[in-house]
């Protein structure tokens, strides 16, 4: 989930007199991403850092004189460039204390904007729509600009994105109405029109966004109807001038925002990736009729991920640099930090599965009221953890590599640096910030381990899978990765904490567990409370296995007299029939192929989608896997077996779910298999005793209902004639 | 048992009155209680807490406050006046006016020979108790602004008032105010209004307890005149006070309905000082609580909400017992609705007015559960209003619907009610019999030839017929029991007639020979109803204690079936009821079947059936309805209990065999209550 973190002021505004604007008048980043230039609308220019909050140094020209442009920083020669009165163009640099000392050039035609990306040079967009370079504007200042735009026609917007090599200026124009998108390239030059489809009549896009991506440019504006729509232009098509003749730009609708009532005033639309956009100026859904909240949305599933509320007044301004939003609001400008991490669907719609088994860990997310109260800001448990895994770790590295850094050093290092390292970050960092790089961290080393035979680190992907912020989706190949590496282990905790492993690999898992040999199993190290589990499980079993055979519920053994000749039971063990030992005594497994089956029943499916993978499994795999299962009912239905001290286990239903849908795949086979019969008239028995417990139920459930009708009575009047039963 | 069909009377807007004033009598155990409607009403305490005696109110004249001088009883209110009332013919003795304007408060002295009276003008009134009335002595030092409370010290050398905005302190020989204690007013918005001193209480150590309308509950030394402790309970009036006997406790009502206790302890462990320590808030109130009684076992309150509330408490009881149960007594503990069965009419008594309803009709048949449609729509037939000034203390109307009575303290009305197409026509008896004047129970004969009036402690017998009505005889009791009857019931034969009395005598006469028959055993407890069985001609009785006795009138002796329920006991659930019994009837089909009812349920006994054993359940309708018919005689007893209807003021028998109940939800009276003070819910 993308997430907006706690933000902060950056400066104080003096917007205009009837807060029609914010006073800005634009923010460039700086030469790194922690530093700023902020532009206001009338004489100064500031530097900041923003994570102090702290200006660095301001400049401000004579009065009288106005900045048109915001100030960009030039990082080649660390200059800044402005534009004055729309023709003086004022470079200084930082150490420049007076602007009016600094160079001056005075061009013949209105600056619109300058432009400059980082490392790149510096470009004058003229407000006719003439484009130049700097450095050859300067060399000849008083060079005639031609008009490239129409009479009436007016740049509403513009920007510049450099696409590999090239540099291209995007601005977009208006013209009666109708708005144009020009996409200028640089050395060579080429100029094309498109223009934008009309949305209802007399709406003008509020803002626009343009990112590079995939050798396309992607143009993201929003209408006042809360409307926001993607268009794509590819950059390698650019073909020499076509002349003036606009293509029409096809787009589509990436968005439909709630708008509230009537129409937005000002807003902002911002693409923050590929997937998320952030939206200031518009309705939260959930919280009325308030325009003044900044949102981010996921357009691939059309959901709000975060939105916080600004105090004061919103402009429709926003920047986004290096992860940091800056929205000025009422008289603040604010920085605030967000993060975007790659959504999947699992994470977009929850962690709903093992809120049972999770609910005593406390998730990382679920605020507590000790912290609502008390403000901790960590939690016990959390803090528990991250104690844990910092003891556990005997040698702390000295080196403190950043996230990117160990990414680099994952794809080349040996295991042991490797380890050392994630787990030096896993310890050092909070792990709830971390989250959104854990996902690439997880793919990154599964990825190496996949191309590398020799390579694998499985404490440090245990690690990264106990974190519990990881799902399949993030890192697709990890469970067959531990299936081929034999790391049953990882397998158990993939299985355990992923919330959306596809049937197909849940199956998979399956085939390999009921297929190992026992004695490879039992070298494999489990988790110690599932073992326990199975173990009480099993030994309850031998314990008791004499006293069994008289007292197994009186309702299954009426069910067994007359479905069987005394085939599968227990209670009549002189009965003629073969079956030396009723084979649902004894666990047909070993223990740690059991634990690891009962992982498999845990894991969530949809039956459609399970039954063709269940296919696959050979009968002998079948008739083990549902003797096991047998198994497992019995020792549930004998006594009241409990789903015991809170421990991991599968429950009696999911029991039943999985012996039907190994039947339902298998039925066929299972008929002509001599082996199966006894245990398919068990498992028939079985299913008659669920029928005639659901039926009770329902029987329950029935009165239960007539109970509660008794209890809504009637209203009664002044007066009525009662008829009443006395015994 | 079979099937009833049920005439369900939701109309009977009865609503009782709020509670002003109320005083304890620890020697006689009996609670007097004064309401708004001027009735006053003895609750005597060591029976259950039966209501025994009302005493009906007057127009404009409702007491403020109580107070027990030994027996005697007074009253007085804002007309000004010093009342006595006369507990033996239920009316008031004599009225003594004091000329001070409105009486807020009288209290007596410890020794009982001065009465104080706090008036509105600001004088502190003494007068001198007598054997037969009490008369003006003088008066304390006169005041600027009305006395609002008393309290004697219990020395009686000392008085203190309670008035707006301070507390003086008498001495009540000299009649000088020997102390002025200032009340600080409240805070905020209210600290421009006096502050009036509601209640107080003068201890034997000189403290001094203050109640006052900014909700503070404040300790005084009375040597010094100081402040002790302030105690801030609520944010509107602390309207009374009572104090425990021996001064160890005492308790504060408040407007908010709750009442606080406050104890006398030490606060720490193993320390002499004591000090006044609140301890515990009941809240069984919704609206003010306007008056308290700190007895030895329970706090008694009532106010606006017109409930009386018995709240035991749980230190001086045993827990778990009937004893230490809440008991909340919200309609009185005797009829106020009279049935012609033949007519199917109900008489319905409020205090200023009858009225006279018939029943609807249905033709339908319905099985169990139904409600039946209804044919004809119950109607009312009359509203006739009281005359004078006396509100109405009892009323009968006759079982073939052509005679009704009424009386008050002053006067008895006769009326004839004859009906022609649908019309009604009232006609009222003049020339009444000169012996007629008041009685404290009316009652026809089953032929609607004689009307019985019990006044005092006599019956007077009337015959009636269309044009007069003439005096026939009176009854009278060998004993010289003072006490009034409270309860009268003719035989169906028109051979007997029973009485009983607040001292729990039972007397029945022989209306053949006009003397008097037999007297009852007397049993412990006051009799709340008794009927004579119209076949066997065994008197039936119920007792304010639960118990239930049959005397057989022909043998002069209890009945077999009378002692062998003595024998067996009730069952306990039986006896935990806390409502008595006010009424009893009979089936006309079966003999066997003696019907009862209290406030919260109506029974069936039935005789045949063997008694319920300790261990049954017995409430086992449910049970029944539950298994098969066979089974049921097994399980059956003898009381057959329906607690379908709840908030009974009348259960009867029709002649066609049809059950009356007369339901008074206690919803529909609290929605008629004014709103209760403001408080601040959640989020309000």
């Amino acid at each position: 989930m993308a997430a907006l973190y706690e933000g902060y002021t950056l400066c104080g505004l003096v917007p205009a007199q009837n807060l029609s604007n914010s006073g800005i008048r634009g923010i460039e980043e700086e030469r790194d991403s922690d530093h700023v230039v902020v532009t206001d609308t009338t004489r100064s220019v500031m530097l900041y850092k923003v994570s102090d909050q702290k200006p660095l140094g301001s400049w401000t020209v004579k009065q009288g004189q106005a900045l048109t442009c915001p100030t960009v920083f030039n990082s080649q020669t660390k200059e800044y460039v402005a534009v004055s009165d729309n023709k003086v163009i004022r470079i200084w640099k930082e150490e420049d204390i007076v602007l009016d000392k600094a160079f001056k050039a005075t061009v013949s035609s209105d600056v619109w904007k300058v432009h400059c990306v980082q490392g790149g040079e510096p470009v004058v967009l003229f407000q006719r729509g003439a484009v130049r370079l700097l450095d050859s504007l300067l060399s000849a200042p008083q060079q005639p600009i031609e008009e490239v735009l129409a009479e009436e026609e007016a740049i509403r917007w513009s920007t510049n994105v450099v696409a590999e090599t090239q540099q291209f200026v995007i601005f977009t124009t208006e013209q009666k109405g109708d708005h144009f998108l020009y996409l200028q390239r640089l050395n060579p030059n080429t100029l094309q029109r498109y223009r934008l489809e009309r949305e209802e009549p007399g709406l003008t896009p509020l803002s626009f966004s343009a990112t590079y991506r995939d050798k396309h440019i992607l143009l993201l504006y929003l209408y006042p109807n809360g409307h926001v729509y993607q268009s794509v232009v590819s950059v390698r098509g650019l073909g020499a001038d076509e002349g003036a003749q606009a293509l029409p730009l096809p787009r589509s609708l990436l968005l439909g925002l709630p708008v509230g009532e009537g129409l937005l005033e000002a807003a902002s639309a911002l693409a923050l990736d590929e997937a998320h956009v952030a939206v200031v100026g518009v309705p939260h859904p959930s919280a009325g009729g308030g325009k003044d909240f900044l949102c981010i949305w996921n357009t691939n599933f059309q959901t709000l991920q975060a939105g916080k509320e600004m105090a004061g007044k919103i402009y429709g301004q926003l920047w986004s640099y290096s992860n940091k939003l800056f929205i000025p609001h009422g008289k603040t400008l604010s920085v605030i930090p967000y993060e975007c991490p790659k959504s999947s669907l699992a994470s977009a719609l929850g962690k709903l599965r093992q809120a049972k088994t999770e609910e005593s860990k406390a998730p990382l997310s679920v605020p507590s009221w000790n912290n609502i109260l008390h403000g901790e800001k960590a939690q016990p448990t959390r803090t528990m953890e991250t104690r844990k895994t910092r003891t556990s770790r005997k040698t702390q590295s000295a080196s403190n590599l950043t996230t990117d850094e160990v990414l680099e050093l994952i794809k080349t290092a040996p295991v042991e640096k490797v380890q050392k390292e994630v787990e030096g970050l896993l310890s050092r960092a909070d792990i709830q910030d971390l989250q959104p790089s854990m996902g690439q961290l997880t793919s990154t080393l599964v990825s190496r381990s996949l191309a590398d035979p020799a390579f694998y680190t499985p404490n440090t992907l245990a690690q990264l899978v106990h974190t519990r912020c990881l799902c399949h989706s993030v890192c697709p190949d990890l469970v067959l990765l531990a299936l081929e590496r034999k790391d049953y282990f990882l397998c158990q905790l993939c299985l355990q904490f992923f919330p959306d492993i596809p049937e197909a690999v849940t199956c998979a898992c399956l085939k390999a567990f009921v297929s190992m040999p026992d004695v490879e199993a039992e070298k494999a190290i489990l988790e110690p409370d599932s073992i326990s589990f199975m173990e009480t499980l099993i030994s309850k079993d031998q314990g008791q296995a004499g006293l069994q055979n008289g007292v197994s519920p009186t309702t299954f053994e009426e069910d067994c007299s007359d479905t069987l000749s005394g085939g599968g039971t227990q209670s009549r063990a002189d009965d003629k029939e073969k079956a030396p030992t009723p084979p649902e005594q004894i666990c047909p497994v070993g223990l740690h192929k059991a634990v690891l089956l009962n992982e498999v029943l845990q894991t969530a499916f949809s039956d459609t989608f399970l039954l063709p993978h269940l296919k696959d499994l050979s009968s002998h795999h079948v008739v083990l896997f549902l003797q096991y299962l047998q198994f497992l009912y019995q020792k549930y239905s004998q006594d009241a077996f409990p789903q015991m001290h809170g421990l991991r286990s599968p429950s009696l239903t999911q029991i039943m779910d999985w012996v039907c849908l190994v039947l339902d795949a298998h039925f066929t086979t299972l008929v002509m298999t001599p082996e199966a019969k006894g245990l398919l008239l068990n498992l028939h028995s079985f299913v008659k005793s669920q029928v005639r417990l659901v039926s009770e139920l329902g029987k329950i459930e029935g009165s239960l209902q007539e109970l509660n009708k008794m209890k809504g009575k009637k209203d009664v009047g002044q007066y009525s004639i009662e008829v009443i039963e006395l015994f | 048992m079979g099937e009833f069909k049920v005439h369900r009377v939701r109309f009977f807007d009865y609503m009782p009155s709020a509670i002003r004033a109320m005083a304890f009598s620890s020697r006689s155990e009996r609670l007097a209680l004064a309401r708004a409607d001027g009735a006053l009403e003895i609750f005597n305490f060591a029976d259950n807490y039966f209501q025994e005696k009302v005493v009906p109110g007057q127009d404009s004249r409702a007491a403020e406050t109580l107070c027990w001088v030994g027996q005697r009883l007074f009253g007085a209110g804002l007309n000004g006046d010093i009342t006595e009332y006369d507990l033996d013919n239920l009316r008031l003795r004599y009225t003594v006016a004091a000329y001070g304007g409105p009486i807020w408060t009288v209290s007596s002295n410890s020794q009982g020979t001065l009465l104080a009276a706090g008036c509105e003008d600001g004088t502190v009134k003494m007068f001198e108790i007598m054997e037969e009335r009490i008369q003006f002595q003088r008066n304390l030092d006169r005041q600027k602004g009305r006395i609002i409370s008393l309290s004697w010290h219990p020395s009686g050398t000392l008085i203190a008032a309670g008035m707006m905005d301070m507390i003086r302190i008498f001495d009540a020989e000299t009649g000088h105010a020997t102390h002025r204690l200032l009340v600080e007013r409240g805070i905020g918005a209210s600290k421009s209004k006096e502050v009036v001193v509601w209640c107080v209480a003068f201890l034997s150590d000189h403290t001094i307890i203050s109640g006052d309308s900014a909700g503070k509950v404040q300790i005084w030394d009375g040597f010094t005149g100081t402040v002790v402790k302030t105690h801030l309970v609520t944010k509107w009036d602390v309207l009374s006070l009572s104090v425990s006997q021996d001064e160890s406790s005492l308790v504060a009502g408040t407007s908010e309905g709750t009442v606080i206790q406050f104890q006398f302890i030490s606060t720490t462990v193993d320390q002499q000082d004591k000090e006044w320590v609140r301890t515990r808030t009941f809240k069984n109130h919704s609206h003010d609580v306007r008056a308290l009684a700190h007895i030895d076992t329970a706090i008694v309150s009532g106010g606006m909400d017109t409930q009386l509330v018995v709240r035991p408490l749980l230190d001086k009881v045993e827990k778990n017992t009937q004893e230490s149960a809440l008991r909340k007594i919200a309609f009185p503990h005797r009829s106020l609705v009279c049935c012609a069965k033949k007519a199917g009419q109900l008489l319905f008594q409020f205090t200023e007015h009858l009225e006279l309803w018939k029943l609807g009709e249905s033709d339908g048949h319905g099985k169990p559960g139904d409600s039946l449609p209804l044919k004809k729509k119950p109607e009312k037939l009359l509203h006739l209003k009281k005359k004078g000034d006396n509100h109405i203390c009892c009323s009968a109307l006759s079982p073939c619907g052509g005679w009704m009575a009424y009386s008050t303290v002053s006067s008895v009305r006769l009326y004839r009610l004859q009906y022609i197409n649908n019309d009604i026509s009232i006609t009222k008896m003049s020339k009444l019999p000169k012996g007629l004047v008041s009685a404290h129970r009316l009652c026809f004969s089953s032929d609607s030839s004689k009307l019985f009036a019990s006044s005092s402690h006599s019956v007077i017998v009337i015959s009636l017929n269309q044009l007069e009505c003439k005096y026939l005889y009176t009854l009278k009791p060998k004993s010289g029991s003072r006490q009034p009857v409270h309860l009268l019931f003719a035989s169906e034969d028109g051979k007997w007639l029973a009485t009983a009395n607040t001292d729990c005598e039972v007397h029945v006469y022989n209306l053949d020979k006009q003397k008097l028959h037999c007297t009852v055993p007397v049993h412990s407890s006051c009799p709340t109803a008794i009927a004579i069985h119209p076949v066997t001609s065994n008197l039936v009785m119920a007792h304010a204690d639960q118990q239930i006795f049959e005397y057989s009138l022909l043998h002069k002796e209890y009945t077999e079936w009378s002692r062998k329920l003595q024998k067996q006991g009730l069952h306990s659930l039986w006896l935990q009821r806390d409502t008595p019994v006010t009424h009893i009837t009979f089936s006309t089909r079966n003999p066997a079947h003696i019907i009862v009812h209290d406030e919260f349920m109506f029974c069936i006994i039935d005789q045949n059936l063997p008694l319920p054993e300790s261990k049954t359940l017995l409430y086992n309708q449910m049970t029944l309805r539950s298994i098969p018919d066979q089974e049921r005689i097994k399980h059956s007893h003898a009381f057959k209990i329906c607690k379908n209807y709840q908030n009974l003021l009348y259960v009867t028998l029709l002649e066609d065999h049809s059950v009356v109940v007369v339901e008074r939800p206690l919803l529909d009276i609290m929605s008629q209550l004014p709103a209760p003070v403001r408080q601040k819910m959640f989020a309000t």
